[in-house]
């Protein structure tokens, strides 16, 4: 908007109208934002709706469950102390079957990141023969959907009795959690140069060497973000452990609180109090590593 | 620590003679591993391989070898509620699936706004990512109680109206399933789309803006053909991934009201650990490759020519 050429009378009119097209700007600008609050506000409340209801619930009295309160008349924290003292039939087991998960966590993460940052290694950097036809594995792996594989999986841990072994779950895991992982570590490996790995070879460096003092090393971002990912799939996955683990003492977290549901008149406090602390740690792993997971994920895509 | 300083004038060395490095390179790495080393190399992948061979060939084999029977077909066609399932299917994938995207893909431009208030929001509007999908699941189960769910309580409180229970028929159970899914995995392709869009250089919208495409015009004509392939790929991926969707079916309706809801992943499982028949749980589920397989054929080879650089 250049008026300085303009003559005196055409300056006067342009200010005029460029004063209305300001005003205009401005209720367009105004009605934007407006219209951009309320949209916020609506996915607020779509948003925190279902969370609103969990951590409500779980602060209800035991007779307060079926009030239909939108809000605990008497707030109580009984179904967390319930759920820290297993308190309940449910729950006799709670911290065992806390640390299971723990325990399924931990090992899903260390044996995904291992198989498959080896496997990587020996694909993209090694470049051993026939190395796609892996990669193509994986890839196709990543897309078979887990729960198709679930019966004839349980059949062959049936069969090899392993049911209710943590181990059998470990395995489904990693199963599903490697294919990403390999998908991840091969588009990183890409960035690290191929020189690094050959005048350590001159060096005389042995390819454990290597992998372990150059590879391991300059991965660190990619393992921590499918370090993560492989943590909160064996956090988060229901079915397989749901399948495989029946018996009180070998259950996961998730898998004790999908019982409550088998009884008719379910304590819907204690239960929701038990979801609550199962689903804290998985939260702030997330929002912890949110950074470096989204970093990961847009890496190579996708998998949720 | 020793090794690294070795490592850079070796590098400078082999650097400024090209040739030499390639005859390295393609002596040492690329055409015919060495002895030891090829040994490890072999001894690096065989991990993986054997959780390959264990953990995915021979269970689907032996799906394949469990479902191989053609009277199982007869008797899973016969069942009207395999015929509900497959309408379900349908549904669940054909619309869920592609208006989660389609919101995800708004709502990535809603997300480019600049501001700490819009990135306030993101944070709050990824929770349902990060909450496992059991607890909120369940949640919404009992928020849609007719009796005592808050849903009801909230219609009832705010506009005085009785709203109807959700779960107890059919189409509004299906809806509410497929609303849960929305709700749980939007945020998830909204984050991914938003990468998408925050790698378009601003050059070019810039540029299309001096042309005065502004607005839903930059939209039509800039952004989205730049996002079409990732939006192409997301969608195939989502529909892959939700075509084995077993909670949220499983946990918002249970299948119900009279096994009406179920989709193809819960029927599986009904049918193998409710009814004892995991033959025609397997077969009801390798009905479903005639889908399965081309969206696999079709994503793989979106894999290979478009390599996904988000």
């Amino acid at each position: 908007m250049t008026t300085t050429t303009f003559e005196a009378s055409a300056v006067v009119a342009g200010r005029a109208q460029s004063q209305t097209m300001r005003r205009a700007a401005r209720r367009r600008r105004i009605i934007t934002a407006v219209a951009a609050g309320i949209f916020s506000i609506a996915l607020m409340f779509w948003t925190l709706l279902p969370i609103y209801n969990i951590i409500m619930v779980s602060f209800e009295g035991h007779n307060d469950v079926f009030s239909g309160n939108l809000f605990p008349s008497y707030p109580s924290t009984e179904g967390y102390w319930v759920v820290f003292t297993e308190g309940y039939w449910y729950l006799a087991n709670f911290w065992h079957q806390f640390g299971n998960s723990i325990y399924v966590g931990a090992a899903t993460t260390f044996l995904t990141l291992a198989i498959a940052s080896a496997a990587s290694f020996s694909i993209s950097r090694m470049r051993i023969n026939h190395g796609w036809l892996i990669s193509n594995a994986a890839l196709l792996t990543y897309v078979i959907p887990a729960s198709f594989l679930a019966i004839p999986f349980y059949r062959i841990m049936q069969i090899y009795g392993l049911t209710n072994n943590l181990w059998s779950v470990i395995a489904a895991e990693v199963t599903f959690a490697t294919p990403y992982a390999m998908f991840i570590f091969q588009q990183y490996g890409r960035s690290i140069p191929m020189e690094l790995d050959e005048s350590a070879r001159i060096d005389g460096a042995s390819p454990i060497q290597i992998y372990f003092r150059i590879y391991l090393p300059l991965m660190a971002p990619a393992l921590v973000a499918v370090g993560t990912y492989a943590l909160l799939l064996a956090w988060n996955e229901y079915l397989y452990q749901f399948l495989l683990l029946s018996d009180k003492r070998s259950m996961t977290v998730p898998v004790a609180l999908a019982q409550f549901l088998n009884s008719d008149e379910a304590p819907w406090n204690y239960m929701m109090a038990t979801a609550v602390v199962y689903a804290l740690p998985p939260i702030f792993v997330y929002y912890w590593f949110r950074r470096k997971m989204t970093s990961g994920l847009t890496m190579g895509g996708v998998k949720g | 620590m020793a090794d690294g300083t070795q490592v850079l004038p070796n590098r400078a060395a082999v650097a400024t003679q090209p040739n030499l490095a390639g005859r390295l390179r393609s002596r040492f790495w690329r055409g015919h591993l060495q002895g030891s080393e090829y040994a490890w190399a072999l001894a690096f992948c065989v991990p993986y391989i054997l959780v390959f061979f264990v953990f995915v060939v021979y269970p689907v084999a032996f799906g394949i070898w469990m479902g191989s029977e053609p009277k199982l077909y007869t008797q899973l066609f016969s069942d009207p509620i395999y015929e509900m399932t497959l309408v379900n299917t349908a549904i669940y994938l054909g619309v869920a699936i592609n208006l989660k995207m389609f919101c995800a893909l708004l709502l990535s431009g809603f997300f480019m706004r600049p501001g700490w208030w819009n990135k306030a929001l993101l944070m709050i509007f990824v929770l349902p990512w990060a909450v496992p999908s059991l607890p909120v699941f369940i949640s919404i189960h009992w928020l849609l109680n007719g009796e005592f769910g808050l849903l009801n309580n909230l219609i009832y409180d705010v506009f005085h109206i009785t709203a109807p229970d959700w779960l107890t028929s059919r189409w509004t159970a299906l809806g509410s399933a497929m609303l849960s899914h929305i709700w749980k995995w939007m945020p998830f392709w909204t984050v991914i789309l938003l990468a998408g869009r925050m790698a378009i250089p601003s050059e070019i919208k810039d540029a299309a803006k001096v042309d005065g495409a502004t607005g839903i015009r930059s939209f039509i004509h800039v952004s989205f053909p730049l996002l079409a392939n990732l939006y192409l790929i997301c969608t195939l991926l989502s529909t892959i991934f939700s075509l084995g969707d077993f909670n949220t079916i499983y946990f918002v309706t249970g299948g119900g009201p009279a096994d009406t809801t179920h989709v193809l992943a819960t029927l599986g499982i009904r049918y193998a650990f409710d009814l004892a028949e995991p033959r025609l749980g397997v077969a009801a589920v390798i009905s479903a490759l005639p889908l399965l397989i081309p969206l696999v054929i079709i994503l793989m080879r979106k894999f290979r020519t478009s390599q996904v650089q988000l």
